[in-house]
């Protein structure tokens, strides 16, 4: 395959065969090796011959190997011509990350993070077939999926605050709780307030790092050693089965013919079943900001009951990282709507865009990147540079390396949490199997991609946090 | 005979089931699925639930099929320990297959150890040769 050397970290496969674009790929040439070993570079290559796309396929700096779109992958579709396609969301539709501060410093809370851990624990349920005791009605599920995170904050669940500082306010309008199916609804009802398994992890983390001091203001971030919570989770069972029903739908109603890979089937964004898509997309979305939010209230109830104040526990910001959404971007000069497939991607929007929150507008918006089980995580500064880069978009967090299975092999889950208490991190997981699959070693080095993303200008570093405790899953 | 084996994916579980028949294939393939919740020799049978699904082809069905056993678990948290009467039929155009999984409701007694996301179509092999080989990643 031609891959052309653009810059340091910028890499091209031009246009060839069946594409109608280029596919971009803002990778170091160290990863570039690991993104090579498997199916990425393929992957962004049959997205690049999607109907309507413009521009170019994007791939980020933490890119693998994904189903139909590579995970990492980003591109943009017009609107009349172009298409919208489950594979380019992912099956973990608004997976996504949010922030938490607290006025807490690492000092005065040390002795109380195993405490803190048990009771979140109590509270969250996490690991698989956990469900939360009280089951939601039909009609209760459908608000969720219809208002998100705001119907959340109306039933007691956090402040209007929150919303101001989540990504869509919390709630995309264009929802219809009528397209998910039956099965999706089922399956999701249990699951709302839970953490889930797999990558999702909730870790108290404390700031080790400011990388520029006025943004990190602007975010809430007062200084070394300040205590966050973040919160990696999504749509659970319901966003699954949503992709799961639409790829069938798509694939009954277009048949499969010409297609280089089953899980780039698509649908006209004009047409009757991609507009349904959309709709039942977006009510996986509310399901899942109403997910964190619900998680974010336990957490702060839970820090007033061991540290005896939740004060300052305001958010800092909440970003979805596998979603399709309708944005203005300048393409050829001219500004126009298009519908941007992100998955495993953030958005990253700079200074001045409507869709970031007044107080973040001056400065950019928090792109939150998790890193793995142990290791450091990220908070970067949208920038206009993305916008033009990549549709404003950047990294979601560190990217496998290595097959679970093989993490398996390798690992032990109880060695694991010994190594990390070591280094003062406690561990709390419902199973040492998850555990040994997460290992850090198991992922690409976090601090290695987002130092891409700052150096191509995808995102501006702005802090870098530690954990103290984490949960998985 | 084999069951099945999992072999090498960046980031998610890839496994081969084998079968004399498609149906065989079909039923390890479930039985693999399973494996990466839970053990399902530690699984009471004592629920039986009969599952009906069809596809337009045989990978679809397929994928239709053991998307039975995470919709089963995520609903109504039934814990699938084995596939029994599993038929495969072709009419009109499309597949069919019925089956019978038996196993347990969740409970405290029983370890669910890993969760799976989805069973995607990345890879999918449904061959025959001396036997049946099917193919699957799944989303975990």
């Amino acid at each position: 395959m031609e891959l052309k050397k653009i810059n340091e970290n910028i890499w091209e496969i031009p246009r060839q065969g069946s594409m109608r674009v280029p596919a971009r790929i803002y990778i170091s040439s160290k990863l570039l090796e690991s993104v090579k070993r498997d199916m990425t570079l393929q992957q962004a290559k049959n997205v690049a011959c999607l109907k309507g796309i413009q521009k170019a396929s994007y791939v980020m700096p933490d890119a693998h190997q994904g189903y139909g779109f590579p995970i990492g992958g980003v591109a943009a579709f017009d609107l009349d011509e172009g298409i919208i396609s489950p594979g380019g969301v992912g099956y973990d539709i608004n997976c996504g990350v949010r922030v938490i501060k607290t006025n807490f410093f690492a000092e005065e809370i040390k002795s109380n993070i195993k405490s803190l851990l048990d009771e979140i624990f109590k509270e969250v349920p996490a690991g698989v077939g956990k469900g939360r005791a009280a089951h939601l009605s039909y009609s209760v599920l459908e608000e969720v999926c219809a208002k998100g995170a705001e119907w959340a904050v109306e039933n007691g669940y956090g402040t209007k605050d929150d919303l101001e500082k989540t990504e869509e306010y919390g709630r995309m309008r264009d929802a219809d709780p009528g397209c998910l199916t039956h099965r999706a609804k089922e399956r999701g009802l249990p699951q709302l307030g839970t953490l889930g398994a797999g990558n999702h992890f909730l870790e108290i983390q404390k700031v080790s790092e400011i990388y520029d001091e006025r943004t990190a203001k602007a975010f809430g971030i007062q200084g070394k050693g300040q205590i966050l919570v973040m919160i990696h989770c999504g749509s659970r069972g319901l966003g699954h089965q949503v992709a799961s029903d639409y790829i069938r739908m798509m694939e009954n109603k277009f048949g499969i013919k010409d297609l280089p890979d089953r899980e780039l089937i698509n649908a006209q964004i004009r047409s009757e079943l991609g507009q349904k898509y959309y709709k039942a997309m977006c009510a996986a979305v509310n399901f899942a900001f109403a997910n964190r939010q619900m998680i974010a209230h336990y957490v702060r109830e839970v820090f007033k009951k061991v540290m005896g104040t939740n004060e300052g526990m305001e958010q800092v910001y909440d970003v979805c990282h596998n979603v399709a959404k309708f944005e203005t971007h300048e393409i050829n000069g001219q500004k126009r709507k298009v519908c941007v497939h992100r998955k495993g991607a953030t958005r990253s929007f700079g200074p001045g865009r409507e869709e970031i929150p007044e107080v973040y507008r001056s400065v950019g918006q928090p792109v939150i990147i998790p890193g793995s089980m142990g290791t450091a995580s990220y908070i970067l500064a949208g920038t206009d540079r993305a916008e033009e880069l990549s549709f404003g978009s950047t990294a979601h967090g560190a990217g496998r390396l290595m097959s679970r299975h093989e993490a398996l092999r390798r690992f032990r889950g109880e060695q694991i949490k010994k190594d990390l208490e070591s280094q003062g991190i406690e561990l709390k997981s419902t199973s040492w199997k998850g555990v040994a699959e997460e290992a850090s070693q198991a992922y690409k080095n976090v601090d290695e991609v987002v130092r891409i993303s700052h150096e191509v200008g995808l995102g501006k570093l702005v802090v870098k946090v530690v954990p103290l405790g984490v949960m998985k899953g | 005979m084999e069951k099945y084996r999992f072999l090498q994916h960046t980031a998610d579980a890839k496994f081969q089931a084998f079968g004399f028949t498609l149906e065989e294939a079909f039923m390890n393939a479930a039985l693999a699925v399973c494996s990466l919740m839970w053990d399902i020799d530690k699984i009471q049978k004592r629920v039986n639930q009969d599952v009906f699904t069809m596809g337009k082809d045989t990978k679809q069905l397929l994928v239709n099929f053991l998307e039975e056993i995470l919709y089963l678990f995520d609903a109504k948290g039934f814990i699938l320990a084995s596939v029994k009467d599993l038929k495969i039929e072709q009419a009109e155009g499309n597949y069919r297959l019925s089956a019978c999984f038996q196993g347990d409701y969740f409970s405290e007694k029983y370890k669910v150890y890993g969760g799976i996301k989805a069973i995607t179509y990345n890879e999918m092999k449904i061959e025959k040769n001396n036997q049946f080989l099917v193919q699957v990643v799944v989303d975990v």
